[in-house]
């Protein structure tokens, strides 16, 4: 048997394909779901895929986070839904308030698409099980929001409670607070980041590593073993 | 005001009209009036204005022009020509690909960021027009010297542009260059590509067949940018003390053509329109028209349902609006409320504004009353054709005559070395790394190759491998010292790009940059260069399926060096046998191919060096770029090179110094018996690649050269982490990473 995972189209979402690709690969079933529908379509877990939805006006993720189909992903995360949010994403869960914190502009003001060394916190999550802590991996990375930020206090208590998944390696690429590239939840049922391993599956294409397919296999195996 | 009616016009011939202002010379007002019989309405000259424009009408150029389609190479993969909105090329298992590179240039320079994010906004919009899904975005650059303040307006703004838009749509950004020239200063160019792909059955033309269809435009609401855009700012040159140009150039929204694109792209899979045009430079006159004058019959378009951002405007500036993400559809009745609600599912405004007629009158009301009643095809297609004058220039001889083989070389070894820091760092050859970083190179997930690759690389097919290829290049330099010599150079370079990723050169579209049609040397550049390129095209086998020109880039009495961008698409079986040019893989043999002459006219080191442009552009022999070619990828797809990159500005060590830091290998380099160190590491010859073969594939691989008469000479191997050139010096590769990428984030971070 396999496990079914959904990926969100919003208007403006671009990286769905590859989300949708990387769950194939992975050995999942992939479940387009779309915005303006609450209906998850029984999926056993979502993915929030990259991209500018609503054209990341007002601010990112801050249209896309009162959709139709963010009502029941929040209300079932919440009841442990398995939830991944890239890049986008993961801007959308912060303004969903399933993380804690917030996206600012990069501080170097510049859109930056590069090659990203992360170090894997933590396998203590639903995404991040297939990996072990201390884990360094190489992942794209391309955003323009992607500067990490939160109150003094959160970022105490994500350290505390081993809640801050990823960090940056070697460059941080974009001034976030303590290098912070990922973080999850207290459960750890949701998790997210700006980097996207979802372009990191095949050997063939974008930096040809396969780095990020572990965050697919994670969850197949955990929903497949549940 | 009182609207100006057909009715109007024809009451009051004497009525005075601002043909000069829109930009029309007095005998194309006086044939307008010839062929209408009298005076036209306001509206009907504001069509005709920005349809004769230079960049909508090519008046200037289309007697030259002419050529692609007369020295048509036997290609069988040419789907579909010259003259719709891109050409389309026959890629195999029944996929097909259509492609097309345009200018932005005028709009550029005025608003960097909005001029170069709606050029990559209108060229992804001609392809979606054609039916395919875009795949991929290229972008070829020319911007003034580095080190000059305006450029440091100029470029920042244009890549934040390119980035903003093309990264909101979910295209990879795959390739394209990057050059700086004191010739571009005040006259950047800015040129964007764009690939798409279909099944052969899914090829959609630009016309407006079947009376009673319907006309829907549909996306963005119509606004007040870009008004005469066309004819202000493509087709006359920027005099210093003219008025602010600002709001003639229009503002994108790449929210909204996303939508666009997949709205689109649902209609198409529904098979919901008998015709498509995207709205481009000149709007609506231009979609009507061009669509009217295609298709069999005439067209009756009701202009006050057009929707508005702006209540206020005129029906002259709704049909001249520029306003950007934009599609006019030809639908039959019946399939008019699928297309809306297919429409509504993307958030896309779509409206009904006309339909197709049985006449042959391109007709236009407003609140009920006609104020266009035009044959359309002398809007859209025969517009005046000039053969303009030109003259080999009085100074071509003399700049031909300064011979860059006399400039002072390096003494010494010393010299050499210092020489070869110089060039890497140079902002030509410096690392585009600081540019490129801002444009997403992965989303969709199909990306094999991209900058600073030779060739940009995408999968079409998951399950098969297959893939396409595009480069895009053109040495101004090499033109301007012999311009039918450097659109051919420009056309080799690209074709040996792509046969250096191992992709087979299947058809090319070209950009056209140039100064002023009006001055005899210009036209005369134009006229050898076009001559040039449809020669080598005819030559090599890859026909010209579609393109772009750009005239008027020249400030005051200066012009740009002749331009001509040209873009090459290929086509590969198989993506995983792809070509990188990075040397990875310690031990490997390095081998140049082809033959290396004493060349530096408008090369790298005479203007790096010497500040120098003068003599000849090295000679072009296209029979042997296609056997390099054929060598390229038949070593690909064989197994015996790991690495290869084309040889071209800069020369060998320029392309040793990418191959070894894109590799993190160093190498080992011998000068070949006969051969100057300096010409060795310097000149430009054409024809010819470096390519990295393991040891155990060398006696093969050199058989086949060998056998196939292709000059291939052992220069070195690749090993350690400097770059040794035996008997003459060395550079740790940490040295030459410095030197080569930390330029251009000086300049412009």
């Amino acid at each position: 048997m396999t496990a079914r995972i959904g990926v969100v189209t919003f208007p403006g979402t671009l990286d769905d394909k590859d989300s949708l690709r990387a769950v194939r690969t992975a050995g999942a079933e992939p479940v387009s779901l779309w915005h303006r529908d609450k209906d998850l379509k029984q999926v056993d877990a979502v993915v929030l895929a990259g991209g500018f939805s609503y054209g990341d006006y007002l601010r990112a993720g801050a249209i896309a986070r009162f959709s139709p189909v963010m009502e029941t992903i929040i209300e079932q995360a919440k009841a442990g839904l398995p939830v991944l949010g890239i890049c986008n994403g993961f801007q959308i869960l912060t303004e969903a308030h399933l993380l804690p914190g917030g996206m600012l502009q990069n501080n170097h003001l510049h859109f930056i698409c590069r090659e990203q060394k992360l170090r894997v916190e933590t396998s203590g999550t639903a995404w991040t099980a297939d990996y072990t802590a201390g884990q360094e991996i190489r992942i794209p990375l391309k955003n323009m929001d992607g500067r990490y930020v939160a109150e003094e206090r959160v970022l105490d208590e994500l350290e505390a409670e081993g809640r801050v998944a990823f960090r940056y390696l070697d460059v941080n690429p974009n001034g976030s607070l303590r290098d912070i590239a990922g973080i999850t939840n207290a459960a750890g049922n949701v998790v997210g980041l700006m980097p996207h391993p979802e372009h990191a599956v095949e050997p063939l294409v974008g930096t040809g590593r396969t780095d990020g397919l572990g965050f697919f296999t994670s969850i197949l195996k955990k929903l497949v073993n549940a | 005001m009182t609207l100006d009616t057909v009715k109007h016009a024809g009451e009051t011939p004497e009525a005075e009209q601002p043909w000069k202002e829109l930009g029309l010379k007095e005998d194309e007002y006086a044939r307008i009036r010839e062929i209408l019989g009298r005076r036209p309405t306001g509206a009907e000259l504001a069509m005709y204005s920005v349809m004769w424009s230079e960049h909508c009408s090519y008046k200037s150029s289309k007697v030259h022009l002419k050529q692609f389609g007369e020295k048509v190479p036997v290609n069988d993969a040419m789907l579909v020509g010259i003259g719709e909105n891109a050409g389309v090329v026959d890629v195999g298992q029944g996929y097909a690909v259509t492609f097309k590179v345009e200018s932005h240039n005028h709009p550029s320079y005025i608003e960097p960021y909005q001029g170069a994010a709606t050029g990559v906004g209108g060229i992804v919009r001609d392809i979606l027009a054609m039916g395919a899904r875009p795949v991929a975005v290229v972008d070829p650059l020319r911007f003034g010297a580095a080190d000059h303040p305006d450029t440091r307006r100029v470029l920042p703004g244009v890549v934040a542009g390119i980035g903003g838009y093309g990264n909101c749509l979910g295209l990879p950004n795959i390739g394209g260059e990057v050059v700086f020239d004191d010739c571009y200063q005040g006259n950047p160019l800015v040129n964007a590509g764009c690939i798409g792909v279909m099944k052969h059955e899914d090829i959609h033309l630009a016309k407006a067949s079947g009376p009673g269809n319907k006309v829907v435009l549909y996306g963005a609401r119509t606004g007040g940018d870009g008004i005469g855009g066309v004819s202000v700012l493509a087709s006359e040159t920027f005099e210093s003390t003219g008025p602010a140009k600002r709001p003639a150039v229009q503002v994108g929204d790449p929210f909204q053509e996303k939508l666009l694109i997949e709205c689109t792209l649902e209609i198409f899979r529904e098979q919901l329109v008998a015709g498509i045009q995207d709205l481009g430079g000149a709007g609506l006159s231009c979609a009507t028209s061009e669509l009217a004058s295609a298709g069999s019959g005439g067209m009756r378009v009701e202009l006050d349902t057009v929707p508005l951002r702006d209540s206020s405007l005129s029906p002259e500036e709704i049909l001249m609006s520029e306003s950007q993400e934009r599609m006019c559809a030809i639908v039959e009745p019946d399939k008019v409320d699928r297309f809306m609600e297919i429409c509504e599912k993307w958030d896309v405004i779509a409206t009904v504004i006309g339909e197709v007629t049985d006449g042959s009158q391109l007709e236009i009301f407003w609140h009920g009353e006609q104020i266009v009643d035009v044959p359309p095809r002398t809007v859209a297609h025969e517009g005046p054709v000039y053969n303009r004058p030109y003259a080999r220039p009085a100074w071509q001889d003399a700049l031909q005559a300064d011979d860059a083989n006399k400039l002072a070389r390096p003494a010494n070894a010393t010299e050499l070395r210092e020489q070869v820091l110089k060039l890497v760092s140079s902002p030509n050859q410096a690392s585009k790394s600081w540019i490129t970083d801002q444009y997403d190179r992965f989303v969709q997930g199909n990306t094999v190759l991209a900058m600073p690759e030779d060739a940009g690389m995408v999968r079409i097919d998951e399950k098969t491998n297959l893939g396409v290829a595009m480069a895009t290049d053109g040495n101004g330099r090499y033109a301007k010292l012999d311009p039918y010599t450097g659109a051919q150079l420009a056309l080799a370079e690209s074709y040996r790009n792509v046969a250096a990723s191992g992709a087979k050169p299947l058809a090319i579209s070209d950009c056209l940059n140039f100064g002023s049609p009006e001055d005899p040397d210009v036209m005369w550049q134009f006229a050898e260069a076009t001559r040039g390129l449809a020669d080598g095209c005819l030559q090599l086998g890859t026909p010209v399926t579609g393109g772009n020109v750009s005239l008027y880039n020249q400030t005051g009495e200066t012009a740009i060096h002749p331009t001509p961008v040209v873009a090459v698409l290929g086509v590969i079986d198989d993506v995983t046998r792809r070509t990188p040019v990075a040397f990875a893989e310690e031990g490997q043999l390095l081998y140049l191919l082809g033959d290396t002459h004493e060349e530096l006219g408008g090369s790298a080191w005479s203007q790096v060096i010497h500040g120098h442009l003068g003599g000849m552009p090295p000679k072009v022999d296209l029979d042997r770029e296609k056997l390099l070619g054929e060598i390229l990828i038949s070593a690909s797809r064989d197994g015996m090179i790991d690495a290869a990159h084309d040889l071209s500005d800069g020369g060998l060590i320029q392309a040793v110094t990418e191959s070894c830091l894109r590799g993190g290998k160093g190498a080992r380099l011998v000068v070949p018996d006969g051969l100057d160190p300096f010409v060795f590491l310097f000149s430009e010859s054409a024809g010819r690649a470096v390519v990295s073969v393991p040891r155990s594939e060398e006696l093969r691989f050199n058989d086949m050269c060998g056998a196939r008469g292709l000059p291939a000479t052992r220069v070195g191997v690749v090993d350690g982490d400097e770059i040794e050139v035996q008997g003459q010096f060395s550079i740790p590769l940490s040295e030459l990473r410095a030197a080569h990428e930390a330029t251009l984030p000086g300049l412009f971070a």
